[in-house]
């Protein structure tokens, strides 16, 4: 009974296919013009690709090989739009109701009421949407979303219109309303840590393409593929090659430009085959005192500058084994501070072998690092 | 005062409203929401009126209308009259004149709704015509508002489109504007002044009041 979703079209370049598990949390994540929004909107009934197949079980909501192509309101669909598109000249409980109008009049304020009442804004009814905050409007949007207790949710970016604190309230709410609710969810979104804290399946998109897709968790700790590592946002991502795999303690050896590498051992790839190999800007540690570049995964470096962002300090360093190349990593600023970082001075940094994801090559490799600068 | 003639132009502005004002919604919202292919011809059909000569559109509307063509023809076939020179004929021509005065203000608000609103209205269950009545129509209705009233206050003005097209017969076709008109030119300076000053006073108050409602609705004028 999972939402499924196949699209293909060419301007905007779409072509991916989605499984949505019935009754899970599924976030669309990729960044701006990746095709997220374009996707809702083939299975809201918004607009129709040129080909593809959405169905939700038995019921196909679109089919072009057949013809087929539901309208919005035979598709058992709510949708909180990104700017929530609340009817302005109606009052939230008139909000709510106007997506009832297929029950008898008399129907429609108890359902609407209970809508609003599960979405946490009961008492605001009579108010009209510009005398609501972001966050009200949002809960009135959702409201209105559940209000038919559509089997299929569709969220576009539900949260990036309102302020930080009211978003973590939103988040336990939503949490709290699916669990009730027992819907499937699909929510589109840019933001992977809202992704990471809402969602048990992860489809990472760009441009128009699936590029991995599977529990959040391994999704994000496990990216198959260069370009998945960089929407990741794994700052360094890297070509070396394979020089062998050691079975006794479980690691992969690289070698990267002269600097040997463990990584958890990953034998898809053969001795002396190149491979890519990320690690997440904040696992590039400062080596401990006494660690010296003969050390596996010590990598000599000079750090070329540093931006204070709250209480960490984000270093871009050249390595020195490949100074055309940029290595990211995160510091907090106490031990920047001890360990008297300045930019140009050396410093010997370890990359945690646990933390090293091998990937096959792609064209993908080394190219972040740049893209960043 | 020529109250056959204020009467006349009152009742010809009347039917004009009543029949244009449902069909500019239906033609402003097809103008608003699809697009397709020589669009820009149909909005450049629409718009004639407002630049080409009353004269000139009168004449063809007479041409159209005349013994001669078959529209003439079907029409003096099926009532026994002509629709040349008839009131039937005036409302005909007062509709396609006030074409524009009642498509555009009625497309510029419903074009000015966000589409994301008119997506949520489907997405809620709504059918394009529940779409319409429901969201569209209410927060556009200064758009409406307007429309009605310069159709009203336009065709009450309109000179050279009628006096092609109607003639000037007393009763049937002779509205206020041509009155004013023949009195001006048979120097009856008096009663031209005071259907002048009526008209005046008539299409200012409409104006200004149908300004002042515009102004009143709900949640619209607070929107980004």
């Amino acid at each position: 009974m999972s939402l499924l979703v196949e699209i293909r079209h060419d301007a905007p370049s779409l072509d991916l296919r989605l499984d949505l598990p019935e009754g899970a949390i599924t976030s669309v994540v990729g960044p701006s013009g990746s095709g997220k929004t374009s996707t809702m909107r083939v299975v809201a009934g918004l607009w129709a690709p040129a080909s593809g197949l959405i169905s939700l079980g038995g019921a196909t909501w679109f089919k072009s090989a057949s013809g087929i192509n539901l309208p919005p309101r035979d598709r058992s669909i709510g949708v909180v739009p990104q700017r929530y598109a609340l009817f302005p000249h109606l009052t939230a409980r008139e909000n709510v109701e106007a997506a009832l109008l297929h029950l008898p009049r008399a129907r429609r304020t108890p359902r609407a009421e209970a809508a609003l009442a599960r979405a946490h804004v009961a008492g605001l009814e009579a108010r009209y949407p510009h005398e609501l905050s972001g966050g009200q409007q949002q809960r009135v949007a959702v409201a209105r979303a559940i209000a038919r207790e559509p089997r299929v949710l569709l969220l576009d970016e539900p949260f990036s219109s309102v302020d930080r604190s009211t978003r973590k309230h939103l988040y336990a709410e939503l949490k709290r309303l699916h669990a009730e609710l027992d819907c499937t969810v699909m929510l589109v979104t840019h933001d992977l840590d809202e992704a990471a804290l809402l969602s048990s399946r992860l489809c990472l998109i760009r441009r128009g393409r699936l590029v991995q897709a599977g529990a959040t968790q391994d999704v994000l700790a496990r990216p198959e593929s260069a370009e998945a590592a960089r929407l990741l946002d794994y700052g360094n991502i890297f070509r070396a090659s394979v020089v062998a795999h050691d079975r006794d303690r479980r690691l992969s050896q690289l070698d990267w430009h002269g600097v040997r590498i463990a990584a958890p051992i990953d034998d898809r790839f053969a001795p002396g085959q190149p491979v890519d190999w990320a690690i997440s800007h904040a696992e590039v540690l400062p080596a401990d005192a006494g660690a010296h570049f003969a050390t596996e995964n010590t990598v000599p470096a000079t750090v070329r500058d540093m931006v204070t962002l709250g209480d960490d300090l984000h270093l871009r360093l050249s390595p020195d084994p490949a100074p055309a190349l940029t290595l990211h990593m995160k510091v907090s600023r106490h031990v920047a501070f001890h360990r008297h970082l300045a930019a140009a001075s050396p410093l010997l940094v370890r990359l945690t072998p646990s933390a090293i994801i091998t990937m096959a090559p792609s064209d993908d490799a080394d190219g972040a690092g740049r893209a960043h600068e | 005062m020529e109250w056959d003639a204020i009467r006349l132009s009152l009742s010809l502005a009347g039917w004009t409203l009543a029949i244009l004002l449902p069909a500019g919604i239906v033609l402003a919202r097809w103008l608003a929401t699809a697009r397709f292919a020589g669009r820009h011809w149909v909005e450049g059909l629409l718009a004639l009126p407002l630049v080409l000569p009353p004269t000139v559109l009168g004449y063809y509307l007479l041409v159209a209308m005349g013994g001669t063509s078959s529209l003439g023809r079907w029409f003096q076939a099926a009532t026994g009259t002509t629709l040349a020179f008839s009131f039937t004929g005036l409302v005909l021509a007062s509709l396609l004149f006030n074409l524009p005065f009642a498509v555009q203000p009625i497309q510029r608000a419903i074009e000015a709704i966000d589409p994301d609103v008119r997506e949520a209205a489907l997405c809620c269950g709504m059918t394009s015509w529940q779409t319409l009545v429901r969201i569209e129509l209410p927060l556009a209705w200064p758009g409406v508002l307007s429309a009605a009233v310069l159709t009203f206050a336009h065709t009450l003005g309109e000179f050279g489109v009628v006096l092609m097209v109607g003639g000037n017969i007393p009763g049937e076709t002779r509205t206020v504007a041509l009155a004013i008109y023949d009195r001006a030119q048979s120097f009856d300076a008096g009663a031209a002044g005071r259907m002048s000053l009526l008209l005046l006073v008539v299409s200012f108050a409409t104006i200004a009041v149908s300004y002042g409602l515009g102004n009143r609705v709900p949640g619209t004028r607070r929107r980004r």
